[in-house]
């Protein structure tokens, strides 16, 4: 039977419609005219995020290959658009950027006043946004939007974050979104989420501002139709399948060894193992570069510092990325509170699984598998979590 | 406290006050006494005992510390400040007349409405009875309708007990002091050791008394555990941790514990909230 497309006029919240290549170029541009639109691209050696002109540009063709430690591309003909996962950039990146002025202060006639910050430039547009980091940011909005005070800067670029969600079809070794109940199908909270299939892009419409989006370029003749009742439940089959196969994932010799976590009683689990041997054994491979915690989509700490000019009379107050790694993050007069590498090891991972969880009332952990590959040690977040339940307390 | 109209209010926002008088306390220990410049920030400015400021100098940087001053005059804020960083150093520099800038206050304060018939038992170590001057102020004017108060205030030496000059009028308000020094001199007579050395003596009531001490880690957990050992429950026993804090707001991470923001959720805890991590070293 041939199901004749419905005009996409009729496209609204929750609706799915059936994008060719030439439709995403179209939402690129069309993005572009009130966004500054970034997305994945292949450079210095990895997927990061870029400001993104068009299709041409993102990496179609290429594929990641992650394990502890180690991460590289390679072009494989059959790779679509968005068959790499994550690389080492996430939406914290731009909602909480590694740099920012937090306030600036001027002195005239001996007084200070503080200065008045301008609005943010563009409002920000994201393709390619995956499960986990989609995950990631309704964690960050719970530390800088629900912990009773907001973070203006934050409020100010999240509430004009247009996303543009990708479904994955494929999962790196160091995936491990499906312990974490974070992927690897997109949770409701996108714009716009896209499943690749052959040759096209199934798209959802998740918000009103995806909505006026699709419907601002109905006029323009870009192919887009609505999706046939099989074509959504194949694309929804796709996320079904890849977390089935996730599940079913195992070890296999000479391939990376597919992660999972095990998060059952992991909060009680952790607070009940603070003085394991196992921290001391990891602080012998641990570098405390803090790589784990610049690559982590939900790591917020940071600190501040004073930026002045050289009359002293214009400081800025700019606040930085912060890791529990360093000695600084905890240095008080007397010395920092966590002055051994396993116990900055230690406060990383009991914060991230089960602090977090007292705090904010989820894990931080999306399952993304960062801090595995961009370890340059390739300490397994997984496997020290594994290994600190599979034997006796001290 | 901190209205809830506040917390919607940029975090970043600092109030320009004014240093309108610096008393000389201890060695090394000063106490400046701020007043806000705007009328309208004074009159809406309210603190309970155990909250702090973050005392800003432009181009040098910002400091947690606890107000020392009286709740009942809100329009002047001390602060009690021993030089040992950066912020303080710049302070022990600074003139009455300098400006200085204030975000605050924040933080959990001591359970001041709690003490009602409560035998209240002060332990301070050092400069924290900075933390707990407010608090005694209140106290003596049985602002917490409390049945009883003793303070123990250790120091090393005779010169370092703080706030001397005032032990005359906190007695004759009944209330109880006992300092010890670790180190005593040719005038000294009181006692000398530990400030849980006084613990194990003092007459204490476990099913009345509510202890609130500040100090370092160590010595608030050994007070801590004395107090435990001597029937006192464990929720009865608060402790004002401090911690490296930049923003006060629970968001920079910096002075978590456990699964805590000092910040926040302190810097006043009860000792059976953080028992299990205040035994963890370098947690």
């Amino acid at each position: 039977m041939v199901v004749s497309p419905s005009p996409i006029s009729e496209g609204n919240i929750g609706d799915w419609l059936r994008l060719p290549p030439a439709g995403l170029q179209l939402l690129i541009e069309t993005l572009a005219e009130n966004h500054r639109v970034v997305g994945p691209q292949v450079a210095d050696g990895a997927v990061v995020y870029r400001d993104l002109r068009g299709i041409a540009e993102l990496p179609a063709g290429w594929l990641d290959e992650q394990d502890g430690g180690r991460y590289r591309l390679h072009q494989d003909p059959t790779a679509g658009f968005f068959d790499h996962v994550v690389g080492p950039h996430s939406l914290k990146n731009f909602l909480f950027p590694a740099r920012e002025t937090v306030a600036s202060f001027v002195r005239t006639d001996g007084e200070w006043v503080q200065q008045t910050h301008a609005p943010e430039d563009r409002p920000l547009a994201v393709i390619g946004v995956r499960a986990c980091d989609m995950a990631a940011l309704r964690i960050q909005d719970k530390v800088f939007l629900g912990s009773g005070h907001v973070d203006p800067g934050y409020q100010a670029r999240r509430q004009r974050l247009f996303t543009v969600a990708v479904n994955c079809r494929r999962a790196a070794a160091t995936c491990f979104c499906h312990s974490m109940a974070c992927g690897p199908a997109v949770e409701p909270g996108f714009d716009l989420a896209l499943t690749e299939r052959d040759g096209w892009f199934a798209c959802q419409i998740g918000s009103p501002a995806g909505h006026a989006l699709i419907q601002r370029m109905a006029n323009a003749d870009a192919g887009i139709v609505s999706c046939t009742v099989a074509e959504v439940d194949a694309a929804k089959q796709v996320s079904v399948d890849l977390e089935a196969s996730m599940h079913a994932r195992q070890p296999q010799a000479g391939a990376p060894r597919p992660r999972s976590l095990d998060t059952h009683g992991i909060r009680d689990l952790l607070y009940a193992q603070m003085e394991h041997p196992r921290w001391e054994e990891v602080a012998t491979r641990c570098l405390s570069c803090t790589n784990c915690t610049l690559v982590c989509p939900t790591c917020f700490c940071s600190s501040v510092t004073e930026v002045a000019d050289l009359s002293g009379d214009h400081v800025e107050r700019e606040r930085h990325w912060a890791s529990c790694f360093t000695l600084d993050h905890a240095r008080m007069h007397g010395g920092s509170v966590r002055s051994s590498t396993a116990s900055r090891y230690r406060q990383w991972v009991t914060h991230k699984l089960a602090g977090w969880i007292d705090q904010f009332d989820s894990s931080g952990c999306t399952g993304c598998g960062r801090c595995i590959t961009w370890c340059p040690v390739g300490i397994d977040l997984t496997e020290e979590v594994a290994a600190l339940r599979h034997s006796d307390p001290p | 406290m901190i209205s809830p109209a506040a917390q919607t209010a940029d975090p970043w926002r600092s109030h320009p006050a004014r240093i309108v008088r610096i008393v000389e306390e201890i060695g090394g220990v000063r106490s400046y006494d701020l007043v806000l410049d705007n009328t309208a920030v004074r009159a809406a400015y309210r603190f309970v005992p155990g909250q702090f400021n973050m005392l800003y100098l432009p181009g040098i940087g910002e400091a947690a510390i606890s107000i020392s001053s009286s709740m009942a005059t809100p329009d002047l804020l001390t602060h009690t400040v021993r030089s040992v960083g950066n912020v303080t150093a710049a302070l022990a520099r600074a003139k009455v007349g300098d400006p200085v800038l204030i975000r605050g206050p924040f933080g959990n304060p001591w359970p001041v409405d709690q003490l009602v018939d409560r035998d209240v038992l002060i332990v301070a170590g050092g400069l924290g009875l900075a933390s707990q001057r407010s608090l005694i102020d209140a106290l003596v004017r049985h602002a917490t309708a409390c049945r009883s108060t003793a303070v123990i205030h250790g120091a090393k030496r005779p010169a370092d007990l703080l706030f001397q000059s005032e032990y005359a009028a906190w007695k004759a308000a009944g209330i109880d002091m006992h300092p010890i020094v670790d180190v005593g001199d040719g005038g000294w007579s009181g006692p000398v050791g530990l400030v849980t050395k006084l613990l194990d003596t003092l007459p204490l009531d476990p099913h009345s008394t509510t202890l609130l001490c500040c100090g370092p880690d160590r010595m608030m957990m050994a007070v801590a555990e004395k107090a435990c050992t001597r029937g006192v429950p464990a929720e009865e026993v608060y402790l004002s941790l401090e911690r490296n804090m930049s923003c006060a707001v629970a968001h920079c991470g910096l002075c978590q514990f456990g699964p805590l923001f000092v910040c926040r959720d302190g810097p006043v805890f009860s000792f059976d909230q953080i028992s299990q991590f205040l035994a963890v070293p370098q947690c």
